[in-house]
């Protein structure tokens, strides 16, 4: 394993004191519990919004704590879900009234932590679960879809509901409507290793991908042999189609985002590759997102998510944004 | 059961989950995502370093203690069901007297029982409730029976054994074996296979005592 790390034992730690210092103009890092809250104080009547997760896939979600989007954020350790412990006193800090939303990914660690640091939380809170990976579909054999990078979108327009005045009840239905609208799908060329485990979550071939990867190196739908670009992309597309049904002309957001290991190089080329692909099949791109927001430590790869959207989605996204890892309008 | 019987039954898993680490993690790697065991060996850590703050407690007071140290200290699944069993323990009416075989007994089935309900996951769906329902429904039936305690304890082995290793042919529908479908079936379960080995351990160091 090479990675820059001093003590395994302090990794999150050390990393979350850097993120805290290197965006203290925007965020402030609380611990024991571990939070990532606002600088300043949510205004008070604003719904506060709450997300976490395992470490490992920065920025998600502490860079997206500011105006615009989060309240706070409850990293875990590496991979692995955040303790109610966390929820509640994050949910006590931020709270201004208002009531708070936990915005959680769907894996039974999250919803569990989660459920029962909400249950802990003895003010108003409610909870969206967000399952937008078309990998592995809901079938006889699933109970759920995994809740990957849609999550930044949902993050970034109910934020903006919220700044905007928005209650509970209203963010919580906007939330669940851009993750019913959102589909993605993840391939992976290598794969991550976390810090505590020391080496690769899982071996794969020097010409091999894993289609439909999850975000902790989860096995997808198969294992096969890469491919030119087109051809993959086209295969992740048809799969996040089948799922969405977009109709023809319909507006979408197209999310390319990286998995940590893959340069933006490289990611411009995989936009370019969607944007063809869509506009053949009549699709019309309207906003776009490229990056690394929403990673997996050090692993090669991609995941593209489309989100059908409407006036009310265009709006809250075009809207003003200040975050550590995503900032516009102001 | 006392404070000190558990903090000896910790020190006891955690010398046997240390020897199977490596396989219960690549049981992980094989269909979920590898953070298992590290939960598993942090737990017990935080568990046996409580020893000199909870040694001289009441029962109940000491659970609680354990259930708000693995809650806030592991994280994960493995945090909040295991959280979930202490703290329901606790909850166990009249702790305050002497605990006897059958009293351990129904501590047991509640914390499963408040498991099965965090979790919402039941037999057949490839997750640590296949070996710890079945485990519970056997203590429920020694507590209520006549059959020799060390008699029953030797059926449990057999039983988590036996249910730990037919978690392999199952699909999982719960936790993150779930999202694979087909591709988890012919691996056993690795919370399964946890439990298994912390049944075991407690069972064992009972009959031999």
């Amino acid at each position: 394993m090479k990675k820059f790390i001093n003590n395994v034992d302090d990794f999150l730690k050390e990393s979350l004191n850097g993120f805290g210092k290197a965006h203290s103009d925007i965020i402030k890092v609380n611990f024991e519990p571990n939070f990532i809250s606002r600088k300043t104080k949510t205004k008070e009547g604003k719904v506060s919004l709450i997300s976490g997760g395992g470490s490992g896939h920065e920025p998600m979600h502490g860079g997206f704590v500011g105006h615009g989007m989060l309240d706070a954020a409850c990293p875990g350790f590496v991979f692995s879900a955040p303790t109610p412990d966390q929820m509640q006193a994050a949910a006590e800090n931020v709270d201004s009234g208002a009531g708070v939303l936990f915005i959680v990914k769907n894996y039974s660690g999250d919803i569990m932590n989660f459920q029962m640091g909400a249950e802990m939380y003895s003010g108003k809170n409610d909870s969206i679960i967000t399952n937008d990976d078309v990998a592995v579909e809901d079938s006889t054999f699933t109970t759920g879809r995994r809740g990957v990078a849609a999550t930044v979108l949902v993050e970034k327009i109910v934020g903006s509901l919220a700044e905007n005045g928005g209650s509970l009840e209203e963010c919580k239905k906007l939330g669940e409507k851009v993750n019913k609208n959102s589909g993605t799908m993840g391939v992976a060329f290598t794969s991550c290793t976390v810090p505590a485990a020391g080496k690769p979550t899982f071996d794969i071939g020097n010409d091999e991908m894993e289609f439909g990867v999850g975000i902790h190196g989860e096995p997808g739908r198969k294992r096969e042999k890469i491919q030119p670009s087109k051809i993959i992309i086209n295969n992740m597309l048809e799969a996040i189609l089948d799922d969405l049904k977009p109709q023809k002309n319909e507006k979408t957001l197209l999310f390319v985002n990286g998995m940590g290991g893959t340069p933006l190089t490289e990611l411009y080329l995989v936009y370019n590759d969607a944007c063809e692909i869509l506009k053949s099949k009549g699709i019309e791109i309207t906003r776009s997102l490229v990056g690394n927001y929403c990673t997996s430590l050090e692993m090669q790869g991609a995941s593209i998510t489309l989100l059908k959207c409407d006036e009310e989605i265009l709006n809250n996204w075009d809207a003003p944004v200040h975050t550590a890892a995503m900032r516009w309008g102001m | 059961m006392s404070v000190n019987f558990l903090i000896s039954q910790a020190k006891n898993i955690q010398i046997v989950i240390d020897e199977n680490a490596a396989e219960i993690e690549a049981l992980d790697q094989n269909i979920g995502d590898g953070d298992h065991i590290f939960n598993v060996q942090r737990g017990l850590k935080l568990v046996v370093e409580l020893e000199d703050d909870i040694k001289n407690l009441p029962l109940q007071k000491g659970l609680n203690m354990i259930a708000m140290k693995v809650l806030s200290g592991i994280g994960g699944s493995s945090g909040a069901l295991f959280g979930t069993f202490f703290m329901s323990m606790a909850k166990t009416p009249d702790l305050d007297k002497d605990i006897d075989f059958n009293k351990a007994c129904e501590m047991v089935i509640t914390g499963i029982n408040a498991m099965k309900e965090r979790g919402k996951a039941d037999v057949g769906e490839k997750t640590m409730m296949d070996v710890l329902i079945p485990v519970s429904e056997k203590l429920n039936e020694l507590k209520s029976g006549n059959t020799d305690m060390k008699e029953g304890l030797s059926e449990i082995i057999k039983i988590a054994e036996d249910r730990m290793l037919g978690t392999k042919d199952m699909l999982a529908t719960k936790g993150r074996a779930s999202f694979l479908g087909e591709r988890a079936k012919g691996h056993i379960d690795p919370g399964a296979r946890s439990s298994q080995l912390i049944i075991d351990t407690i069972c064992k160091s009972l009959i031999n005592k």
